[in-house]
C-alpha cells in the first residue's frame, strides 16, 4: 500500500487509496488550466473590455474607462435590435423547418432496412463540411450570373435570373436554405436514434391495443422522445446564436443588415468598425443568452450526473 | 406481402432522393474544381460530362501561392490540438469517472457549460491577448485555443466511455501486480479505442475547419487552409475553379473520417441528446 504524503491530514481517514491515483487533481489540472486560459479567461476578458472604449490601433492602457456606457448604448442601439430580430427570425425559420422535416423523415424512415448505414453515412456528410466551404459552395450556387440555382429556375420555371445575395429578402432566404441543407440531417440522426432506443414492448403494446399509425406517433412515440426533441431544439438554437462563418462568406451580413446574425454583428463591430470595447459589451449579451440556453440543456440532461451519482 | 414490397420501394426512393440532396452541393464543388475557367463560366451547369482537368489543383498546389505552407499549418495545428485534447482530456475524464473529490461536480458542470462558448466571444479577447502580449507564434496560440474549445466535449465524451468500463477490471490488474501506468495503458487503453477515436475525430474536425479565430490570429505565413480559401474571394472576379479545388482539399479529411467511422461520429453526435 503506498502511503500518500497527505496521509496524516484530510485523506488520512481513508484506509485504502484508489489504485495508482496519488491525487486525481494531478490528472485534471492540465486540462483545467487550458480550459481556464482558453475559455474562461476570454469570457472574463470580454466582461472587462466591455467597460473600456478600446479601438483597434489604440493601446489598451490608453482606452478610457466608460463604466456602463456601452451597455446603455447597446439598449438604445437600433442596430443591435435589428440584428437580434434577424437572429430570432432566422432561428425561427431554420428550427421550425429543420425540426419538422427531420422528425417527419425520421418517423417515415425509422424502420431498420438494408443499407441503412450507407444512407446514414451520406446524410451526415453535410455536417462534416467546414462552414467556410459550405459558405463557398452556396455562394457559388446562388451566384446571380453563373449560379446553378438561377439556371434551373430559368430552365424549369422560366424565372428571370435573381440577384440572390444582393437583395435583403432573397439573401435571407438563401442563408435559411443553406442552414436547412446542412442541419436537417442532424435533427434526423438524433431523432432516429431516439426512436430506435424506444423499448419495443411499448410499441407492441400500443399495436395490440389497436392504435393506428397516427395515434402511435402522436400519443406514444413523440411523447416518449419529448426530451430528445427539446434538447435537439435547444442545441440548434445555441448554434443559431453561435454561427457566423457561413454568413460571413456568403453575404458578409448584407445587404444592409439583412443576414447579419448576432455573432456576425459582434465580429463586424469589432473588426470592421474597429470598436473592440463596444463589441465586447455586445458579446456579454451573447454569453448571457448562450449560457442561459446551455443551463436549460444541463437541467434536462446532464450525463455526468445521471450516470455517476448512484 | 405485396404491400411490403411497395413500401420498400417508397423507402428506398425517399432515401435515395435525400442522399442526392445531401450529396449534390458537395459534388458540385468537386466537379467545379475539375473544370477549367471557361467551362465554369459557361451558361449550362455541367454535372458529369465535361473534360476534367487538374489545372486548378496544379495552380494552387504548385503555383505561386504558399499553399504548401498553409497545408502544413493546418496539419500541425489540427494534429497537435487533437493530441493535446486526447491526452489531457483523457486524464481528466478518467479522474472524473473514477474518483470522488472536492470540486468534482463543479468541474463536471462547468465543463458542460463552457462547451458552448461562442467563437465570436473568444475573438476579441484572443485578438487582444495576442496583440498585447506580442506573441508571434500564431500557430501555438491557435493550437492552445482549439484545445481549449475541444476539451469540454472530449472530456464529457470520454467520461461516458470510462464509466462503462467496470472498475473490477482495474482492481484485478492491480491484484495481479500491475503498476498504475500499466493499468492505464495496458488495461484501459485497449477498451477505450473507439472512445478516443470519436473524441479525436471531433477535435480534429474543429481545428481543421475553424475559420474566425484563424483569420484573426494568423499572418501571411501562418494561415490555415480555410483562411487561405476565403482569401480567394476577391471583389473583382472570383476564380471559382480554384476556390472549389481549395474547398475540396479542405473537405477530404473530414469526408474520409465519415466514410471510415460514420458509426462513431453518429454516436458522438447523438450522445448529447439520446443517452442523457
Amino acid at each position: 500500500m503506498t502511503a500518500t504524503t497527505a496521509g496524516e491530514t484530510t485523506l488520512g481517514k481513508k484506509p485504502r487509496i484508489e489504485p495508482g491515483l496519488l491525487s486525481p487533481y494531478m490528472f485534471i489540472t492540465p486540462a483545467v488550466l487550458i480550459m481556464v486560459g482558453g475559455l474562461l479567461y476570454p469570457v472574463v476578458m470580454a466582461f472587462y473590455l466591455s467597460f473600456y472604449d478600446w479601438e483597434i490601433g489604440r493601446e489598451l492602457q490608453d482606452a478610457p474607462f466608460v463604466s456602463f456606457d456601452h451597455f446603455v448604448r447597446m439598449i438604445n442601439d437600433p442596430q443591435v435590435w435589428e440584428v437580434l430580430w434577424v437572429t430570432l427570425r432566422f432561428g425561427f425559420w431554420v428550427i421550425t423547418i429543420e425540426m419538422t422535416l427531420g422528425i417527419a423523415l425520421a418517423l417515415l424512415l425509422e424502420k431498420p432496412i438494408r443499407g441503412a448505414s450507407v444512407f446514414r453515412t451520406i446524410f451526415i456528410l453535410p455536417l462534416m463540411v467546414s462552414p467556410v466551404v459550405v459558405g463557398l459552395i452556396w455562394r457559388y450556387l446562388f451566384d446571380a450570373r453563373i449560379g446553378w440555382i438561377n439556371y434551373y429556375l430559368g430552365a424549369w420555371f422560366g424565372i428571370e435570373p435573381l440577384v440572390w445575395l444582393g437583395d435583403p429578402q432573397l439573401a435571407f432566404f438563401a442563408i435559411v436554405f443553406t442552414d436547412i441543407w446542412q442541419w436537417t440531417p442532424f435533427i434526423f440522426i438524433i431523432i432516429i436514434a431516439g426512436l430506435q432506443a424506444l423499448p419495443s414492448e411499448v410499441i407492441e403494446a400500443s399495436d395490440i391495443d389497436g392504435a393506428n399509425w397516427w395515434q402511435q406517433i402522436l400519443l406514444v412515440k413523440l411523447p416518449m422522445i419529448r426530451s430528445i426533441i427539446i434538447i435537439a431544439l435547444l442545441m440548434r438554437l445555441i448554434d443559431v446564436f453561435r454561427g457566423l462563418e457561413v454568413m460571413l462568406i456568403m453575404t458578409g451580413g448584407g445587404p444592409g443588415r439583412s443576414t447579419e446574425l448576432l455573432s456576425l454583428h459582434i465580429y463586424n463591430r469589432a473588426f470592421e468598425t474597429q470598436q473592440l470595447g463596444y463589441a465586447s459589451a455586445i458579446s456579454v449579451l451573447l454569453i448571457v443568452v448562450v449560457f442561459g440556453l446551455s443551463l436549460a440543456i444541463l437541467n434536462m440532461a446532464n450525463p455526468m450526473k445521471t450516470r455517476s451519482d448512484v | 406481402m405485396k404491400n411490403d414490397a411497395v413500401r420498400q420501394i417508397y423507402y428506398y426512393t425517399a432515401l435515395i432522393l435525400l442522399a442526392c440532396i445531401s450529396l449534390a452541393p458537395i459534388w458540385v464543388m468537386i466537379a467545379t474544381s475539375l473544370k477549367d475557367e471557361v467551362t465554369v463560366q459557361g451558361a449550362t451547369p455541367l454535372w458529369f460530362f465535361f473534360v476534367p482537368t487538374l489545372e486548378n489543383y496544379q495552380t494552387i498546389l504548385f503555383g505561386r501561392g504558399k499553399f504548401d505552407t498553409y497545408l502544413m499549418n493546418s496539419i500541425i495545428v489540427a494534429v497537435s490540438a487533437t493530441f493535446l485534447t486526447l491526452s489531457l482530456g483523457g486524464f481528466c475524464a478518467y479522474a472524473l469517472a473514477r474518483n470522488r473529490f472536492a470540486g468534482r461536480h463543479f468541474l463536471a458542470n462547468a465543463t458542460l457549460l463552457v462547451r458552448m462558448v461562442p467563437p465570436a466571444v473568444l475573438a476579441v479577447p484572443a485578438f487582444a491577448f495576442v496583440t498585447l502580449s506580442g506573441i508571434d507564434n500564431d500557430l501555438a496560440a491557435l493550437t492552445f485555443l482549439y484545445t481549449a474549445i475541444s476539451l469540454p466535449f472530449a472530456i464529457w465524451l470520454l467520461f461516458g466511455f470510462y464509466k462503462q468500463i467496470p472498475i473490477e477490471l482495474e482492481e484485478a490488474a492491480v491484484v495481479d501486480g500491475a503498476t498504475p501506468l500499466q493499468v492505464f495503458f495496458r488495461v484501459l487503453m485497449p477498451l477505450m479505442t473507439s472512445g478516443y477515436a470519436v473524441a479525436g475525430i471531433f477535435t480534429f474536425r474543429i481545428a481543421w475547419n475553424e475559420f474566425i479565430l484563424a483569420l484573426l490570429l494568423t499572418g501571411r505565413n501562418t494561415r490555415t487552409l480555410p483562411v487561405a480559401a476565403a482569401g480567394f474571394l476577391t471583389e473583382e472576379g472570383v476564380e471559382w475553379g480554384r476556390i472549389m479545388a481549395m474547398g475540396t482539399l479542405i473537405v477530404i479529411p473530414p469526408l474520409l473520417f465519415t466514410f471510415f467511422a460514420a458509426k462513431q461520429i453518429i454516436a458522438g453526435m447523438t450522445a448529447g441528446a439520446v443517452k442523457g
